[in-house]
């Protein structure tokens, strides 16, 4: 009842500011009015009686732009707090309201770039300097608005993708709207937060990621439940956008289950192991079963992923990151076969912190092993065939300028369906970051496949992000 | 054999509860929290801050080994206005302490009480670059606001640990006295330059141009963010020779390359001005970053003769 009456106040001050602010707009208006003639009748001034007209309408123009100043001042300064007081949460509002300090001071109207008509909103002080907007401004929202502060942070990623050259197995389009991905992420309560990234492309729409992390588990937990990325390496767990390479490495799409990777709905528990040394983080996770190369035929055919990470800086500008995974399941052959994977990841940055906007390096190498059980295959193992297959890549991206990455990639796999077949390449990048929010990259691939043909290819990439500002991956 | 367990187990409580008396852990995201919450916590606190002061605030590496950190921090100090949005989130979710989640006992926005400029009032979009919706993030660089943030300060040292209250009252009394003292001496000091014009890579420096008299009447960046481009530094060497600006203000992590062509051209000097505690050696704390700016500002203003 308290907070419903005192949201009700709010609102009723805030209409009251509004009606204010309507109510001075008309009157500005009306003082506007006869200011056009002026400038008219002061023109001439051939008579001699006209020098005295001519400082009565000085005075009179003095007086009217010091009114005309002072409106907008208290104008500009009513609508900011009215902008203020429904964008910010009630916690959030500053206590020294600079708005508020100023109509007596000097107009807000800067004396060069924003110059608005008498009465309107003006862009404050610098912002035209810095390249905003310039003259009056929108002010949006109303009364309602005040529920949006709880609406969750959203993002657009737009995944533009192209592709010239020759490949005979595993052709990509010319040009393709590959992917948009829509993120929502919000805090759901004290105890945790949670993250939707929703996958839309040409075959359809997907939750490519969706869960909740509990923040505040006793033990040092931390948990994710949802459909999540599987901690298997390093590559399986980015997101499209955030790879350094328009493509996923060979090794990735023939051992970890293709473009899409290994990703399920279950539950991930990781913990930190406390120690002077290193940081090192335990992660234990528990599937479906049904992602990528592990297919559930029954309801107790889950799999399970294991990871341990260490983690030392090296010196405050470099530091060395390595990881290994064990990941198990059933295998889309039937119920009675398996699969496993090892994978060993290993990552060298660089990034001095004094230029650490214009140079990083960064260095990493992924080996990964299947054990698949099949019908037929090359070795026996608890009375069932296996293809044990291995597959790995090497990848180094230097930031040379502040917009420019130049970067290379070496991929050697095997199929895990067949190890005699072995696919094998390297690609060179170039990535141009217009600005934060949009990358422009273009690689050259060339793939020997096992089939025997060999792929040449030009791929490009345009990355166009809306929205709220999302947090960089380490 | 439950017994002992119990009794264990209390006395592990115990010892834990008697250590985190012990001083208070307050992890900070820049070196100039560091120093306030150092001058009001004494020797009540423990403070360490994540990104160092030559770094640029806004590009941090989200490093695992800041989750440490992180873990056992009794209370997070944030500069906010979405200055650390690129990498503390991550740091939080997975530092696995309740305590410093935002809105937690342990969570500190500096910036809420603080005097925030260039607050956009109307629509803001990303065609004016990396803008800050909700204002300009570098407002440390007014003391002013170092007062306003060591308050806050006190008020959230006194609220997690009480019986030290009066401690931290006195260390904020005496940090205000000096600090009133050291901005009488600061604003005396350039008093005799008020209204110079000058140029900056950045808008780092808007808080610290109110509070001293200065006039910023341009910047390296075409809009916050975006690196320098031709057209634009063109344009500023045209403004810098009409308006005879004589300094070019530039923070320590950007690239001298351009500043130096306007300088060339202009006969401005490029002045690297350290705009956070620990940006060079010789400044270690808060009293000592004004000190070292203002003395350095004052000497070129001399040297280029501009009054």
């Amino acid at each position: 009842m308290l907070v419903s009456s005192a949201s009700l106040r709010r609102l009723r001050v805030c209409a009251g500011v509004a009606v204010l602010a309507l109510g001075t707009a008309p009157a500005v208006c009306a003082q506007s009015a006869p200011a056009t003639p002026a400038p008219v009748a002061q023109d001439p001034g051939q008579q001699p009686g006209a020098q005295l007209i001519r400082e009565e309408l000085d005075r009179l123009r003095r007086e009217f732009e010091a009114i005309r100043d002072s409106y907008g001042a208290r104008l500009a300064a009513l609508e900011a707090r009215l902008g203020t007081g429904e964008a910010s949460p009630p916690t959030a509002v500053a206590p020294a309201a600079p708005p508020a300090a100023a109509p007596p001071a000097a107009p807000p109207v800067p004396p060069a770039a924003a110059v608005g008509a008498p009465g309107e909103v003006s862009v404050p002080a610098g912002a035209a300097g810095a390249g905003g907007p310039q003259g009056s401004l929108p002010v949006y929202g109303n009364t309602s608005a005040l529920s949006k502060i709880f609406n969750p942070d959203v993002a657009v990623i737009g995944n533009f993708l192209g592709a010239a050259g020759k490949n005979d197995i595993d052709p990509a389009p010319a040009l393709a709207m590959d992917e948009a991905e829509a993120s929502f992420q919000a805090v759901v309560d004290p105890y945790a937060r949670a993250d939707f990234f929703f996958a839309f492309s040409p075959e359809g729409v997907e939750i490519e990621e969706g869960f909740i992390t509990f923040t505040s588990l006793p033990l040092g937990l931390l948990a994710k439940v949802g459909r999540v990325k599987q901690q298997v390496g390093k590559v399986n767990t980015l997101h499209a956008h955030l790879l350094p390479w328009i493509d996923r490495p060979i090794a990735a799409q023939n051992l970890l289950g293709g473009e899409e990777g290994l990703a399920d709905s279950g539950i991930s528990v990781s913990k930190l192991i406390i120690n002077p040394v290193l940081f090192l983080e335990a992660t234990g996770e528990v599937y479906q079963g049904d992602s990528g190369v592990f297919a559930s035929h029954t309801r107790s055919d889950v799999s399970w992923v294991g990871r341990l990470r260490g983690y030392r800086d090296v010196t405050e500008s470099s530091n060395l990151d390595v990881g290994a995974s064990i990941a198990g399941g059933h295998n889309d052959v039937g119920p009675d076969f398996s699969t496993r994977l090892f994978a060993v990841d290993a990552t060298f940055r660089y990034r001095p912190l004094r230029r650490a906007i214009y140079r990083r390096f960064l260095a990493r190498t992924e080996l990964f092993w299947s054990k698949r059980e099949q019908e037929e295959g090359p070795r026996r193992r608890r009375d069932r065939d296996e293809v044990s297959a291995f597959g790995m890549y090497a990848s180094a991206d230097y930031q040379f300028a502040r917009r420019w990455f130049a970067g290379a990639r070496y991929d050697w796999s095997e199929r895990a369906e067949d190890s005699s077949l072995v696919d094998k390449g390297g690609s060179f990048l170039l990535t141009f970051w217009p600005s934060e929010f949009s990358q422009l990259r273009g690689q050259y691939r060339r793939l020997r496949y096992a089939e025997g043909s060999t792929a040449n290819e030009f791929l490009f990439q345009f990355l166009f992000s809306i929205g709220a500002h999302g947090a960089h991956v380490f | 054999m439950f017994k002992k367990i119990i009794i264990l187990g209390v006395l592990a409580l115990a010892a834990s509860a008697a250590d985190a008396r012990a001083a208070l852990k307050v992890i900070t995201t820049t070196e100039d929290l560091a120093s306030i919450v150092r001058e009001v916590g004494g020797d009540k606190v423990s403070v360490e801050a994540i990104a160092r002061g030559y770094q640029d605030p806004h590009f941090v590496e989200a490093k695992p080994s800041f989750i440490f950190k992180l873990n056992s921090a009794d209370l997070l100090v944030v500069v906010g206005k979405e200055l650390e949005i690129g990498w503390l989130p991550p740091l939080i979710t997975q530092s696995r302490n309740s305590k410093i989640q935002p809105g937690g006992t342990g969570y500190l926005d500096a910036s809420l009480t603080a005097k925030i400029l260039d607050i956009p009032t109307g629509q803001v979009t990303r065609a004016m670059g990396d803008v800050h919706a909700q204002g300009n993030p570098h407002y440390w660089l007014d003391p002013s606001n170092g007062r306003r943030v060591g308050q806050a300060v006190q008020n959230k040292l006194s609220e997690l640990s009480r019986g030290d209250a009066v401690y931290f009252a006195q260390r904020y009394a005496d940090f205000d006295k000096r600090l009133a003292e050291a901005e009488k001496r600061w604003k005396a000091q350039m008093a005799p330059y008020k209204g110079l014009k000058i140029v900056t890579y950045h808008r780092s420096w808007t808080n610290f141009a109110e509070a001293f008299g200065l006039d910023v009447v341009g910047y390296v960046e075409p809009k916050p963010g975006i690196p320098p481009s031709p057209g634009h530094t063109l344009a500023l060497i045209q403004e810098i020779k009409r308006q005879n600006i004589k300094i070019i203000l530039v923070e320590p992590y950007f690239d001298l390359k351009t500043p130096n062509a306007i300088a060339r051209e202009t006969g401005a000097k490029v002045l690297v001005m350290p705009p956070s505690v620990g940006g060079v050696p010789q400044v270690k704390d808060y009293f000592q970053l004004f000190d070292y700016d203002i003395n350095l500002l004052v000497s070129t203003i001399k040297q280029t003769g501009t009054r």
